[in-house]
């Protein structure tokens, strides 16, 4: 009989009974005078001001409250600099196509961006590459600064600022949550107070702040983490040659990748050969992102430019790592592949090489991985890099928060057009389900490709080796690749 | 009623007793909004429902109530158990939009059918008729507090073998999805039956749809079968049917 019970409430129950106890702290009696929002996302940066976007240009939400909260400044780009920024990121089509969505798309494409089509991926300890290209002349990515992506975003969202209300300077530091059964007479919403000592309530909280998130170690939610003992030394470099600058290149050295992403063409300034100065649009400029350990990160980032330069090129360009085994077993392959599949297999590529670093461009940060064993909790979601954080080797850490706000978007603005109560987990776990399973395949590969790629020991590197040949040659394969990663 | 009372502060507890009902929500506001939305011309965005008035007989908690109310509509709810209606007051004090939007009465419909004759866009007894005694006069309200056109929208349990060995032994005795005693398969009533009394009251029936309850997922899905849950939706004819039409009592079985 009590089987039968828990076996017909395990559905409901089982959802109910694994979240465990909210920290909560005292009972709050509910100030009368408290503003009640819909949604609060707390977080200005890129994830947490395309979810506010989102929502705020979203159709089922123009009867809702929304507010911003970001600890910042408000930044506002007066015109766009001529010097390009060191921090940018490599946004997907879907990303782009979410980013178009509230129109912020089209100010990003008034600024600067750039498109790419091709992406090639190699080891340092090998021959082995991989060709990532799209044939039917799509963009595989496209290469935004990140101050250019806050612009647009900012813009955007001051264009419907009857909907959604931004607080600058403003830090959500105390949260109570509503208790798991509802009590009489307490308000059944999210507080937060801010660090200025004022309160607001809300239907839903959404966690945009962050990889230390407060939001998230507030709502005791566990996080799994770990430190990579690796740093991303990050600068703006120029090219020697004025090849057609499309391409992204990756070389996995033991120490960690380097990566070369393309930039928008700049003018710059040239002297002719007659001794006249000209404004020429030049297509040299690709921002660095090269992950290595934290000592040479700090040599790499206080060194002179010149030696800079020089380290650069070889590691792209050094064979010193090839041993003869490795590459008579590749060769191997190769010709195997090539006997069994005369098709077209894509030509290697010469890197570019580099010729000069932007003064004061180079810049270093930590890096790490993190997982946020749950994404949601009643009325609470994390979005972003407070519910996932990733290695930046396959491009992807802010591409998986807008796709985190593509889901939740989806299960909220169906929620709300079932006059739904926001907050409610019914369609919380629906986003958690689908990010979740989402997130950790693309987390979990990377965190593998990080380890099999920082040895240099030769089995692993035959193993590698084979694996890239083998997946280089086997089109559908990439395919899937590349849909996974542009969604 | 005696069982509504003792589990009246359970209403809004998503996984506790009354999870069925909450989970039914997201076959019965499509349901209602959209059956609506036909007859509104354009909507404004957001708030879909603005401008109609719905009445929610035997509320309860108000589990159906306050998403009318998200959807913009003006809603009245009424129920006959006062401590429901003190606990959807309560819950509806603390957003200050449904607060605008809804109302609550403690009444039964035939208190107030004079007050509020053809005032309403739309009438909804969810989860109501198999707990009336006399259902004819039931409908006649309805009828009579719906204005020219206005929608009249039921989800109740059929009347057969199978809505007994599932909706009373297994659902109530032994899996406990549903209080004990909450219901009386006497009082159950077929789809055919209902659709004969909505006719001869001037509600013309435009859909009878099926639901089925998955006690594992808990969730409901809409079917092509009526023997255990169903829904209708009927719209009050512009002309008055003459009275003499009405058919008085019943030649089918109990």
């Amino acid at each position: 009989m009590a089987a039968l019970l828990a076996g017909s409430r395990v559905g409901a129950a089982r959802a109910a009974a694994r979240r465990g106890p909210l920290v909560s702290c005292r009972r709050w009696a509910g100030a009368a005078a408290d503003t009640v929002y819909d949604v609060v996302v707390s977080g200005g940066g890129l994830v947490g001001a395309a979810m506010a976007c989102a929502l705020g240009y979203d159709i089922h939400f123009h009867d809702k409250k929304i507010l911003l909260l970001e600890a910042g400044p408000k930044k506002v780009l007066e015109k766009l600099p001529e010097t390009y920024s060191n921090r940018v990121s490599s946004i997907s089509p879907g990303s782009a196509t979410l980013l178009s969505s509230f129109g912020a798309w089209d100010h990003i494409c008034n600024m600067r961006y750039r498109a790419f089509r091709r992406m090639q991926v190699w080891d340092a300890c090998s021959e082995a590459l991989i060709m990532f290209d799209k044939d039917n002349l799509d963009d595989m990515g496209y290469i935004v600064e990140n101050d250019v992506i806050m612009h647009a975003l900012t813009k955007q969202l001051e264009a419907v600022s009857d909907r959604v209300t931004v607080l600058y300077r403003s830090k959500a530091v105390g949260f109570t949550w509503p208790s798991p059964i509802s009590m009489a007479d307490s308000s059944p919403w999210v507080h937060v107070t801010l660090g200025d000592g004022s309160t607001l309530q809300t239907k839903l909280l959404i966690g945009a702040d962050g990889h230390n998130s407060g939001v998230r170690q507030a709502a005791g939610i566990q996080n799994v983490s770990w430190d990579y003992d690796q740093s991303a030394v990050v600068a703006t470099l120029h090219l020697s040659e004025v090849t057609e600058n499309n391409v992204a290149w990756q070389r996995f050295l033991p120490s960690g990748p380097i990566a070369l992403l393309p930039c928008p063409r700049t003018e710059v300034s040239a002297l002719s050969t007659d001794g006249v100065l000209l404004r020429q649009l030049s297509d040299t400029l690709s921002s660095l992102v090269w992950s290595t350990s934290h000592e040479h990160a700090a040599e790499l980032v206080s060194m002179d430019e010149e030696n800079f330069v020089d380290a650069i090129n070889s590691a792209f360009w050094s064979d010193a790592n090839h041993t003869d085994f490795v590459d008579s077993a590749s060769t191997m392959l190769h010709y195997a592949v090539a006997f069994l599949k005369p098709t077209k297999v894509s030509a290697r590529q010469l890197p570019p090489s580099v010729a000069k670093v932007d003064a004061k461009s180079r810049v270093l940060f930590p890096l790490g991985l993190g997982h946020a064993a749950e994404y949601v909790r009643p009325r609470l979601a994390l979005i972003g890099d407070a519910a996932h954080r990733v290695h930046p080797l396959a491009g992807q850490g802010v591409n998986m928060g807008f796709g985190d706000i593509s889901s939740l978007v989806h299960h909220l603005r169906t929620a709300a057009f079932d006059g739904k109560d926001l907050g409610s987990m019914s369609h919380l776990t629906g986003y958690e389900t689908d990010r979740q399973r989402h997130n950790t395949a693309l987390l979990a590969a990377t965190d593998l490709l990080k380890r099999l790629y920082s040895t240099s020991a030769t089995p692993l590197v035959l193993l590698r080796t084979w694996g890239l040949q083998a997946t280089n040659a086997v089109s559908p394969l990439k395919e899937q690749i590349m849909a996974f990663a542009s969604k | 009623m005696k069982t509504f009372l003792a589990l009246a502060h359970r209403w809004w507890d998503e996984q506790g007793v009354y999870a069925p009902l909450h989970s039914m929500n997201d076959l019965r506001v499509p349901f209602i909004r959209d059956n609506l939305l036909k007859t509104i011309a354009n909507h404004q965005p957001g708030k879909p429902l603005s401008g109609m008035k719905i009445l929610d007989v035997g509320c309860g908690g108000g589990l159906l109530t306050e998403p009318l109310g998200r959807l913009g509509a003006s809603v009245i709810g009424i129920d006959p158990v006062a401590e429901n209606i003190k606990t959807a007051q309560r819950h509806k004090s603390f957003d200050p939009v449904l607060d605008q939007r809804v109302e609550y009465r403690v009444c039964s419909l035939e208190e107030i059918v004079e007050e509020t004759a053809e005032t309403f866009d739309a009438v909804i007894a969810s989860e109501v008729v198999e707990h009336v005694i006399d259902l004819e006069t039931f409908i006649q309200c309805c009828y009579q507090v719906l204005k020219p056109g206005g929608s009249l929208f039921i989800t109740t349990i059929n009347k057969t073998q199978l809505s007994y060995a599932l909706g009373i032994v297994f659902s109530e005795q032994i899996a406990g999805i549903v209080p004990k005693g909450t219901h009386t398969w006497e009082k159950f009533v077929s789809p055919e039956k209902l659709e004969s009394i909505l006719e001869s009251n001037g509600l013309s029936v435009q859909t009878v749809a099926g639901m089925i309850y998955n006690p594992f997922s808990g969730c409901w899905h809409w079917s092509g079968n009526t023997s255990l849950n169903y829904a209708a939706h009927a719209v009050k004819q512009e002309h008055t049917v003459p009275a003499e039409l009405v058919l008085k009592g019943d030649t089918e079985e109990l």
